[in-house]
Formats: structure tokens, C-alpha cells, sequence
């Protein structure tokens, strides 16, 4: 079966700068692949790659069975992908149901996908009604976990995506990941909490001066995989 | 090795050309041509003020048409001799608008006077001074492809703007008719005449020239910043290994 | 494409409608114009009633800027650029979206304004006909011209100063346009006015169509 994310050599110029310099990556359908590397590395630049975002300079990159390089398919992609970034992307003026509603319709969610997304992230109640500039950024953060949820991605792109939420939250987001995986999606995600990322993920990618590094990939073999 | 210049054999016959004709111009403008009735000698400033207005607007036609061939092609080519006529262009129109406002001191007895074509012009000008200023911004951005697309929409642009702003203001304008739109073309004929052609035939030429000359600058300095990407990768790549040796964890 | 232009009109004016930022802010700003105006050319009724198509429309052209700056300053905080290109909504969609949503602004605003010019300059409101279809028409040309302009400027740090330069000398036809129509409703022959209507109309149909197309490229500017 042909990988959902398969970059061979990928150059990506942010201005004038390769920002990633030459990226050979293959996530398989139903994979947790961690991203690590330092600051500045290029993981979050990866990761608006693999979301359609930017444009191949040089090099090969697949995404969902769509060329990346032909910006037509790039923007294909965009739909079957979820990314949940530094950036919320909400507007604060609005309510958080208001936001969630708002992008998922935007999606083409159907209304039952809004609402049970959610409760999922434990947003209905309360908080639904408050604006989101006035709610802490872990509540903002699982607003844009809404959001995405709502449209029911098939690959997850999680930029550092514990950050800025407690533990319950962060244990949210794995059991959310986890489901999704057991439907079929497939998760990449970047993190420097790299002892509950590797909890969570099958394989490790370094990624350092805009290039994956070979020596330091690494399958995650774990006994809790047994356990469902 | 030679040092390089933007000039050529093409370009030296233009330039020589042009100087030529200017050398021409002058002896006709200022001393052969009789000065008119009315206007007496100050009717001579037309003969650079006409000609500039015309390539003014022959700037803005090549910009727009140099943004929508970018638009379609994405060649750098294209981008370059959009900026570079809308510079060149801006120039002219600088001409123009002033030797109207010369002319106009002892023909209506103020600098301004609202016109409809040095009101155009004027709203052209700044038309111009927007989209350079805005292609300035632009060439810091991304990869060639991609930084364009706000200057090439803007380009696209101009010459529509320019036309509609034109007709408008000579619509709004017309409505004010007293002698006033015939002001500025005064009955010639005869050796004015030839000279106004003349005039409009060598700024042509010198338009041509500079033209070529500003689009070859900027060519150059496209290929300045193309050449940079295969070192910067190099540089990139640099990174990992410092990491790497540093200690960085395998 | 209407279903979204629906969608992010609706979102729009929603946020308006929380933020209140038009209410607040920019009807002030409006009636402050007319004010200004008033005081710099002597309030001796003649001039200002005289000139007053002119100056509405003035007006009316100073608040859309801040109306246009607005409308994108919400989309640019936090990532939202990249939001609406990974929402799946079509470009064009949000073009009209963004255009519908200023337009009702501005008519809001225009609205503040005439009573303004009224009730200040004096002016007597007649040809209401004519009135009204150049409102709409000048309206639609600035609302559609405005966010073509707005989002090529708006990913830009000198936004504020460039979008004024960019857009204005683009707009000189809609503001003389619409002073005419006024004028020939306000006091001259009405038949007068219906052609600077049918330009007026042209205007917007040719900006509302340009910018349809033209947004998608200028949102993937990043």
C-alpha cells in the first residue's frame, strides 16, 4: 500500500532560506511518527509541507497519494489533512462553539460531527459559550483540537501539540490520537516532550538542519501495544 | 575578463541614435520651429510634455502586460520588465506633469489647473509610486514563483485603473468645458508638427534605451539571487553536522 | 462558492457584531470627518450644503479604509491566513464573503453619514431613486475593489500605509461617480445622474468579477 506521507529529498524555501534543505520521509498508513530535533531544525516546516502548504522547490514529495510538487494537487490535500499549529487560527471575538462550528462547517462537517467534537474535548458545558479571548490557552488549544476533529482528518499533523495543556489535556489528545489511528488515520506530530510523545508514537525521526538524519531513526518497540 | 555592463552593439546604435535625434529635437524646438500665436515660445515645452505623456502611458500598457504574461508563464523576464517600465515610466510622468505645470504658469497663470489629462496624469503617477513601493516588499519574499503574485495582480491592474481613471476624470471634466480641453493641444501644423513627431519619435528611442538598459540591470540581479540557493542548502546542511559534533544526542 | 460566501459573511458580521468595532470606532470616526470638514470651511451653510455630495463621499471613502483595514486585521491574527487555506472554502467564496460583509458595513456607515450631512450641512434629501441606486452601486464598487486591495496588502507589515496609496487613486472613479449622481439628485437634473450610475455599476461588476479570481492566488501568498 503506498505511504501516506512520502518525501524523497524535499527542499522547501521559506524567502529565500531552505528552511528544509533535503527531507526523505515515509509514513505508513495508521503510523504515530515522532518528529524530533532541535529549534530551527525545520519540523514545523515539515509539517506545513506534509499540510500543502508550501511549495516543493526540489525533490519528491507524496502526500495522501497527491503530488505535492504541482500546486493544483497541493491544494487537494489540504482538505484530508488536519493540522493543529502554534497558531490557533481562531477568532477571539467569537465563542469557542462559534470557532468550532464555524471551521467545521467550513469543512463540510455535518452538525452531529460539531457537536461531538466537541464533547469529545470535553468543550461543551460552559465553556462553549465564552469567547475565545477569554479563555486560557490550554482551552484554546483544545478548541483547535475541535476544530480538527470536526473534520475528521486522515493524517494528523500535530505541531508540539502538548504544549500549553495539562494533563488531563494531554491525555485527551493522546486517547484522541490513539481512536483516530484505530480508524485509520495516521499521525505525524513534532514535540521536544519526548518522553509522552514516545509513549505515544511507533517511530522517532530526527530532523536537523533541515534534513532527516538517518543514523537517529528509530523504530519504538513497546509491549503496551498489545494492550488495545 | 571585461568588466560587465548592460550595454551591447544593439544598445550603443540606439544610444547613438538617440542622442542624435535629441541633438535634432533641440535645433528644431527651440530654434526652428516658429512659436505659436498664442502661446508664443512657451507652446515649445509640448514637444518634450506630449511625447513623455504618450510613453507614460505606453509604460503602464507594457507593465500590465508584462504582469499578466508573469501571471501566466511565471518567467522571471516578465517580472523584470514590469518593474522596469513601470521605472521607467514613472520618470516620464515626472516629466510630463512638471513641463505641464511650467507650461501652464504664463499659459493659465497658475501651476495647476484641474485639467482632466495632468489630473489623470497625476493619479497615474501615484498609481506608479504604489506599485513600485509595493514590489519593493515583494522581492523579499519567497521563491521566484511565488513573490510575485501582489505586484503581478497590481500590475495587471494598471493600465485598467489608468483607463478608467482617465475617462472618468475627462468625463467629470468635460462637464467644466470652457476652452479647457482644448488648451493644451494648440492648432499645429506645419513644421510644429513634424517637430512633434519628431519629439515623439526620439523620446521613443530613449525610452527604448533606458528601458533596455533597466530591464538588463534587473536580469542581473535576478541571476545575483538565483545562483544563492545551492549555497545556502549547502550552509543548511552545515547546521547538522555542527549539531551533530556538538554532541547532539544520536 | 456562495454557501461559503455566506458562511464567512456570516462569520464576519458576527464578529462585528461581538466587537462592535464599527459601531464604536469608525461611525464616530465618520461623524468626526463631517465635524472636521465643517470647521475648515467655515460653516457658513452655503459651502458645506453646496459641497456636500463631495464630502459624504469623502467620508464615506476615509472610513472604508479603516472598515477594509479591519476586516483583514481579524484574519491575521494567529494564524489565521493558514487557517483559511487549509478550511477547504473556496477562494472565491471567501472573496465575496469578505466583499458582502464591508458592504453592509459601509451601508450602515452611509447611513450615519447622510443623516450627518442632513442634519449638519443642511442638505435637503431629494431623488431618492437615484440616491439610492448610486449608494449601491458606489458601495458595491468600493466594497469589491477594497478587499482586492485589502488582502494583497494585508499580509504586509506596512499595511496601513501602503493600502491607502494603493487603493485610493483605484477609487477616485467611484468617489467622482458618486458625487455626480448625488449632485444631479440632490439639486440638478436626475437624468443627469443615471449615467454615472451605469459607471458606477461597471465599476463593481468589473472588480467583483477581477477580484474573484484573483483572491485564491493572493491568499496563497504567504
Amino acid at each position: 500500500m503506498e505511504p501516506v506521507v512520502q518525501l524523497r529529498g524535499a527542499v522547501t524555501l521559506l524567502g529565500r532560506f531552505p528552511a528544509l534543505a533535503g527531507i526523505d520521509l515515509d509514513v505508513a498508513a495508521g503510523e504515530i511518527v515522532l518528529l524530533r530535533g532541535p529549534n530551527g531544525a525545520g519540523k514545523t516546516t515539515l509539517l506545513r509541507l506534509c499540510a500543502g502548504l508550501l511549495p516543493v522547490t526540489r525533490g519528491d514529495a507524496r502526500v495522501l497519494g497527491h503530488d505535492l510538487t504541482d500546486r493544483r494537487q497541493a491544494r487537494a490535500v489540504r482538505r484530508r489533512v488536519g493540522l493543529l499549529g502554534h497558531a490557533t487560527g481562531l477568532y477571539d471575538e467569537l465563542t469557542v462553539a462559534d470557532n468550532v462550528r464555524f471551521w467545521g462547517r467550513a469543512a463540510g462537517a455535518a452538525a452531529e460531527d460539531i457537536t461531538a467534537a466537541l464533547a469529545a474535548c470535553a468543550l461543551d458545558g460552559r465553556l462553549a459559550g465564552l469567547a475565545v479571548a477569554r479563555v486560557s490557552t490550554g482551552q484554546r488549544r483544545r478548541t483547535s483540537l475541535a476544530c480538527l476533529l470536526a473534520r475528521r482528518p486522515e493524517l494528523w499533523l500535530l505541531d508540539e501539540p502538548h504544549a500549553g495543556l495539562d494533563q488531563e489535556g494531554r491525555d485527551l489528545l493522546d486517547g484522541l490520537a490513539r481512536q483516530a489511528v484505530a480508524s485509520g488515520a495516521t499521525v505525524l506530530l513534532a514535540s521536544h516532550e519526548l518522553d509522552r510523545a514516545e509513549a505515544l508514537a511507533h517511530r522517532v525521526v530526527t530532523i536537523v538542519g533541515g534534513t532527516t538524519d538517518p543514523r537517529s531513526a528509530r523504530v519504538i518497540t513497546k509491549e503496551s501495544l498489545l494492550v488495545p | 575578463m571585461t568588466t560587465p555592463s548592460t550595454s551591447s552593439s544593439a544598445t550603443r546604435a540606439l544610444g547613438g541614435l538617440t542622442l542624435a535625434g535629441l541633438a535634432l529635437l533641440l535645433g528644431y524646438a527651440l530654434v526652428w520651429s516658429p512659436p505659436d500665436i498664442a502661446q508664443k515660445d512657451s507652446v515649445r515645452l509640448m514637444y518634450v510634455h506630449v511625447p513623455t505623456a504618450i510613453l507614460a502611458f505606453t509604460a503602464c500598457a507594457i507593465t500590465t502586460l508584462a504582469s499578466a504574461m508573469w501571471l501566466r508563464r511565471r518567467s522571471e523576464g516578465w517580472w523584470v520588465l514590469g518593474g522596469a517600465a513601470a521605472e521607467v515610466g514613472i520618470v516620464f510622468t515626472a516629466i510630463c506633469l512638471l513641463t505641464g505645470s511650467i507650461w501652464g504658469r504664463p499659459t493659465w497663470g497658475t501651476y495647476w489647473d484641474w485639467d482632466p489629462r495632468i489630473t489623470s496624469t497625476t493619479l497615474l503617477f501615484i498609481l506608479l509610486v504604489g506599485y513600485l513601493a509595493l514590489r519593493r516588499i515583494d522581492n523579499e519574499a519567497g521563491d521566484a514563483a511565488q513573490r510575485g503574485i501582489r505586484g503581478a495582480i497590481v500590475g495587471l491592474l494598471l493600465l485598467p485603473n489608468v483607463m478608467i481613471v482617465h475617462y472618468s476624470v475627462d468625463w467629470w471634466r468635460s462637464l467644466h468645458q470652457t476652452a479647457t480641453i482644448t488648451r493644451l493641444d494648440p492648432t499645429i501644423e506645419g513644421t510644429m508638427l513634424f517637430t512633434l513627431m519628431l519629439g515623439i519619435a526620439v523620446f521613443g528611442l530613449l525610452f527604448t534605451w533606458l528601458l533596455v538598459h533597466r530591464f538588463r540591470v534587473g536580469w542581473l540581479e535576478e541571476r545575483v539571487g538565483a545562483t544563492g540557493l545551492d549555497q545556502a542548502l549547502l550552509e543548511r546542511r552545515a547546521e547538522a553536522d555542527v549539531v551533530m559534533t556538538a554532541g547532539g544526542r544520536a | 462558492m456562495f454557501r461559503d460566501a455566506g458562511l464567512i459573511a456570516g462569520k464576519d458580521l458576527r464578529v462585528e457584531l461581538r466587537s462592535q468595532v464599527t459601531t464604536q470606532q469608525v461611525a464616530p470616526f465618520a461623524i468626526l470627518v463631517l465635524i472636521l470638514f465643517g470647521v475648515a470651511l467655515d460653516p457658513d451653510r452655503g459651502i458645506l450644503t453646496r459641497a456636500s455630495s463631495g464630502l459624504f463621499w469623502v467620508a464615506v471613502l476615509f472610513c472604508s479604509l479603516l472598515a477594509i483595514q479591519r476586516a483583514f486585521t481579524i484574519e491575521a491574527a494567529d494564524g489565521g491566513r493558514d487557517a483559511l487555506r487549509l478550511s477547504g472554502l473556496d477562494p472565491a467564496g471567501i472573496f465575496l464573503g469578505k466583499a458582502a460583509a464591508i458592504f453592509v458595513q459601509l451601508a450602515a456607515l452611509e447611513v450615519v453619514l447622510a443623516v450627518g450631512v442632513v442634519v449638519m450641512y443642511g442638505t435637503e434629501v431629494t431623488g431618492v431613486p437615484l440616491l439610492l441606486a448610486t449608494c449601491l452601486a458606489a458601495t458595491a464598487g468600493l466594497a469589491s475593489a477594497g478587499t482586492l486591495y485589502g488582502v494583497l496588502a494585508a499580509g504586509l507589515r506596512v499595511r496601513e500605509t501602503l493600502l491607502p496609496i494603493l487603493l485610493l487613486p483605484v477609487l477616485a472613479p467611484v468617489l467622482i461617480g458618486a458625487t455626480k449622481g448625488f449632485e444631479a439628485a440632490l439639486g440638478g437634473v436626475a437624468a443627469d445622474g443615471w449615467p454615472w450610475c451605469g459607471l458606477l455599476v461597471t465599476f463593481a461588476l468589473l472588480y467583483t468579477t477581477f477580484g474573484t479570481l484573483a483572491f485564491g492566488p493572493l491568499l496563497e501568498e504567504s
